[in-house]
Order: C-alpha cells, then sequence, then structure tokens
C-alpha cells in the first residue's frame, strides 16, 4: 500500500506546555482515517501540524519520501496538496460561492478563469451546490457554507483531504447533509483525515480509527477493532461515556 | 436687508467661491486618496507577523516604533499647528519654497493617513483568522492571502472610516487658510473683508459646505451598497438528482 504521508515522532509544544507527544501514524493512499478523542486530546492540533498551520516542535513529516520540515522545504507548494476543511467553514467572505472555488486554483495553481470555473462546477455539483454559484457567503446556512468548503477544498483536487469536526459547528439538521456528502467522497477512494465526534459516521466510513488521549495516539485499528474490541482502558472509558 | 446682500455677493463673487470649493476638494480627495494609501502601508506593517529572530525581527521593530511615532504625533497636535511646521519649517531648514496647495494635499495626507493607519489595524484584525488560514491551507503565500482574501474585506470594512475622514478634510481644509492656501475659507475672508458682509458671506459658504460634505456621503453611501452586492442571489439551472457520480481517485 502506498503512504501518502508518514508521520514520525512527532512533537508540539505550546511554550512549555506539551500538546503532541512522539506521534507515530500514516495515512495511506484512498484510506479513510478518522481520529477520534475527547476535547482537548490535541486531535486539531496534530491536523494542523499535518498542513503546517502549526510549526511542530519536532519530528518529521514523510510527503513524496522527503521530509518537509526540512527547511529548505517549500511549506506553500506542499499545502496545495493538502486539503482542509476546518470547524468554522472559513469561507472568503469577499468571494460568491464560485469565486470561493476558483481563487485558490488560479492564484495557485495559475488554471485560466475557464478551466477553473469548469472545475469548481463540477466539485459543487458532487456537494449539490453547483445552483449556489452566485450566492455569498452570508446567504447561506452552515450546512451550505460547509458543502462549499469541501468543494472549495477538492477544486484544489488534493492528495489528502482533512476535516476537522466539520459538523461541530452545525445546527443539528444539518450535519446530516454534510456527512452525507462526505460519505459519498469516502465512498469515491479519496485519501480522507477526519477529526470528528460522529460516532457512527467514523464506524462507517474509516478504513481505520485513531484514538488520541492527552496527545497522544492511545489506540488505532480498524472500526471494529476499536469501537467493539478496544484493548487500552482509556479507549474503553472515552467510548463509554461518547456512546452512551 | 441681508438677502439682497447674499444674491449681490453670489453674483459678484460666485467665481471665487467656486474656485476656492475647487481647491477645498481638490485638497481634500487628494490628501484623503493618499492618506488613506499612507494609512494602509502603515496598518498592513504593524500587522505583519513579528519574526521569530534575526535581522528581520529588529528591522521590523524599529519601524514599528517609527509609525507609532508618527501616529501618535499627527494625531496629537492640531492640523492647523502642523500645517504651520511643515510650511514655514521646509522654507527654513530646506530652503524649499512650496506651492500652497502642494503643502496643503501633504499635511492633509499625513494627518489622514495617522488616523488611517490606526482604522486599517482594526479592519485587518477584523477579517477572521480563519479566512487566512483557509486560504494559507489552500496554499496561498502571504501576498496572495493578503491580496485575494484579506485586503478586499479591509478596504470594504475601512469605506466608511474613509468617508467620514474625506468629509472631515473638507471642513478642516479650512485651517490651510493659515498658509495662504486659497481655499473656500480663505476666499470667503477676502470676499467679507471686501464688502464688510461677514454674515452673508460666511452663511453662503456654510451652505456651499453642506452641499460638498452632503454629496460625498451620498456618493459613498452609493459606493458601500454595490461593493455589498445583491441582497439576493438567482438560482441557476433547474433541481435535479444530484447522483453525479465523480470518481475522485487518482
Ligand atoms: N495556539 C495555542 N496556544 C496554546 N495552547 C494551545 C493552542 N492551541 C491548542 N492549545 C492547547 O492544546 C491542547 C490541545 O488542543 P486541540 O488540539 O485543540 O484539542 P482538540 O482538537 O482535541 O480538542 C489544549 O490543551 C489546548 O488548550
Ligand atoms: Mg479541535
Amino acid at each position: 500500500m502506498e503512504t501518502v504521508i508518514d508521520i514520525q515522532r512527532l512533537s508540539k509544544s505550546f511554550g512549555s506546555h506539551e500538546v503532541l507527544t512522539d506521534i507515530h501514524f500514516s495515512v495511506n493512499k484512498g484510506e479513510v482515517v478518522c481520529i477520534i478523542g475527547s476535547s482537548g486530546s490535541g486531535k486539531s492540533t496534530l491536523l494542523r501540524c499535518v498542513n503546517l498551520l502549526e510549526k511542530p516542535s519536532g519530528g518529521k513529516i514523510i510527503y513524496n519520501g522527503e521530509n518537509i520540515l526540512d527547511d529548505k522545504h517549500d511549506i506553500h507548494l506542499y499545502r496545495r496538496k493538502l486539503g482542509m476543511v476546518f470547524q468554522q467553514f472559513n469561507l472568503f467572505n469577499n468571494h460568491n460561492v464560485l469565486g470561493n472555488c476558483v481563487i485558490g486554483q488560479m492564484k495557485v495553481l495559475k488554471r485560466s478563469k475557464e478551466e477553473a470555473e469548469q472545475v469548481a462546477l463540477k466539485y459543487l455539483k458532487v456537494v449539490g451546490m453547483d445552483r449556489f454559484v452566485n450566492a455569498k457567503p452570508r446567504q447561506l446556512s452552515g450546512g451550505q457554507k460547509q458543502r462549499v468548503a469541501i468543494a472549495r477544498a477538492l477544486s484544489m483536487e488534493p492528495d489528502v483531504l482533512l476535516f476537522d469536526e466539520p459538523t461541530s459547528a452545525l445546527d443539528p439538521e444539518m450535519v446530516g447533509e454534510v456527512l452525507k456528502v462526505m460519505k459519498e467522497l469516502a465512498g469515491s477512494g479519496l485519501t480522507m483525515l477526519i477529526v470528528t465526534h460522529e460516532m457512527e459516521f467514523a464506524k462507517e466510513v474509516s478504513d481505520r480509527v485513531v484514538f488520541m488521549d492527552k496527545g497522544v495516539i492511545a489506540e488505532e485499528g480498524s472500526p471494529e477493532q476499536i469501537f467493539n474490541h478496544p484493548t487500552v482502558d482509556r479507549t474503553r472509558e472515552f467510548l463509554k461515556r461518547t456512546l452512551q | 436687508m441681508s438677502l439682497e446682500w447674499i444674491i449681490k455677493i453670489i453674483e459678484m463673487y460666485w467665481p471665487m467661491f467656486l474656485r476656492g470649493a475647487g481647491v477645498t476638494l481638490l485638497i481634500a480627495s487628494v490628501g484623503t486618496i493618499f492618506g488613506a494609501l499612507v494609512g494602509l502601508l502603515a496598518g498592513i506593517i504593524r500587522t505583519i507577523p513579528m519574526p521569530e529572530r534575526g535581522a528581520k525581527k529588529a528591522l521590523l521593530k524599529v519601524i514599528n516604533i517609527l509609525l507609532s511615532i508618527y501616529i501618535e504625533f499627527f494625531r496629537g497636535t492640531p492640523m492647523i499647528v502642523q500645517a504651520m511646521v511643515i510650511f514655514y519649517g521646509s522654507a527654513a531648514a530646506f530652503g524649499w519654497d512650496m506651492d500652497p496647495i502642494i503643502a496643503g494635499i501633504v499635511i492633509v495626507s499625513i494627518n489622514t493617513g495617522a488616523y488611517m493607519a490606526e482604522i486599517v489595524r482594526g479592519g485587518i484584525i477584523s477579517v477572521d483568522q480563519g479566512q487566512y488560514e483557509a486560504a494559507q491551507a489552500i496554499g496561498m503565500n502571504h501576498i496572495q492571502t493578503m491580496l485575494n482574501v484579506v485586503m478586499p474585506q479591509v478596504i470594504r470594512n475601512i469605506l466608511p472610516a474613509s468617508g467620514n475622514h474625506f468629509i472631515i478634510n473638507i471642513k478642516d481644509t479650512a485651517v490651510l487658510s493659515v498658509i495662504s492656501i486659497t481655499e473656500l475659507f480663505f476666499q470667503t475672508k477676502t470676499v467679507a473683508g471686501n464688502n464688510y458682509r461677514y454674515f452673508e458671506a460666511f452663511f453662503i459658504v456654510s451652505i456651499i459646505y453642506f452641499v460638498m460634505t452632503y454629496a460625498v456621503t451620498l456618493i459613498l453611501r452609493y459606493f458601500e451598497r454595490k461593493l455589498d452586492g445583491p441582497d439576493n442571489y438567482s438560482m441557476v439551472g433547474h433541481k435535479q438528482n444530484n447522483e453525479t457520480q465523480v470518481d475522485l481517485a487518482k
């Protein structure tokens, strides 16, 4: 199996507060990996370290056989290979729906306007937002915003798509529409790394589940193994708390 | 009777009022635009994230201190005094014989810049960090992020304050008459002095000032609405079964 990202001995401290300790894990091509764990366990920080929104304090991130934490590496070149979907959507308020999906393609990938719009429309269709190309972010519901944010990330045609609790800021009735889109993407062979509190969803779509606790990976395995036969006490306690 | 005098003054002196209004508008508009640019630049510099170490950090620190001095000094002294200092100071120190209109534009620009720097800084901070990060996550560098995501919103955010400052500048250029700029207030003083008709002359000019500032208010409101775009959006195409199968695996 081809490894897309390989993380070795990753650590991250904010000042003297060590948030991630000795993280090892990798994502393979076409794999859907869900990261679960209680709030404050370092899930977001790990995701943000993976695309260098946070600078790791130590360790290696191997991508395409190279450690992208080497000084010589161009982080902007690396970042365009990873898509990110945020909890708070973070759409560009000065662009409409189409513009949100087009601007990165034109400025970063140097695609022509026509090509970029075509690609954007294709992915807006995937998330069911193609009829809203003219809408401004402020005119959309949370679920619609998040689907546009997913289309924006897809439009860059990344190798891996990262999701940081994409449904946590949504009203309950909108969670379903976003999860539905994500399930379709998972089924289509996209490589995805998802931080989520939606356990049913994680069980259903994951090839692998990573359980984080207090800045370390406490347990990792197939969904069947993690949800039905956890071997670590902390995993059991967490699942008992969240699944009841 | 005053009304007769008002009509008479307008008839006799309208070219002087018009020229004065023209100079006032010229200084206020050019000064506001340059001032906004100065403020934009100063505001951008003041929001550059501090590098962790090295020469860049030292340089940025020095620049930031100089900017703070500039902002605090020009906000903390009256424009009429600044006008005197710059106009007579440049003559005394460098032997410059500045064209008074140029001097006026310079004074209004630096003055406006000092105010706008703070407003721009607020405008940049008010574009949430999340949008900046989203642009970075797409692979944009700092400059691309600033140009395509942050600055358009900053400009929209500072537009009301800039307009406000334009209006203030139309009124405050009156103090530039102390360095003999023939703007509207200076012309009015001349007219009033010629006839000893102070009330009538200044009554006329109060109307002229108001027409100018109110016109600017209306124009700016129009632009703001235009920038915000329509309040609703039109849907494209027809609702259909969205079972488009796209193979995303590469
Ligand atoms: N920018 C930051 N500065 C200082 N501490 C931070 C910062 N970001 C996160 N942390 C701390 O790191 C820990 C892990 O946070 P986070 O990764 O957001 O957890 P999770 O996403 O699992 O809820 C928390 O204790 C949090 O307070
Ligand atoms: Mg989090």
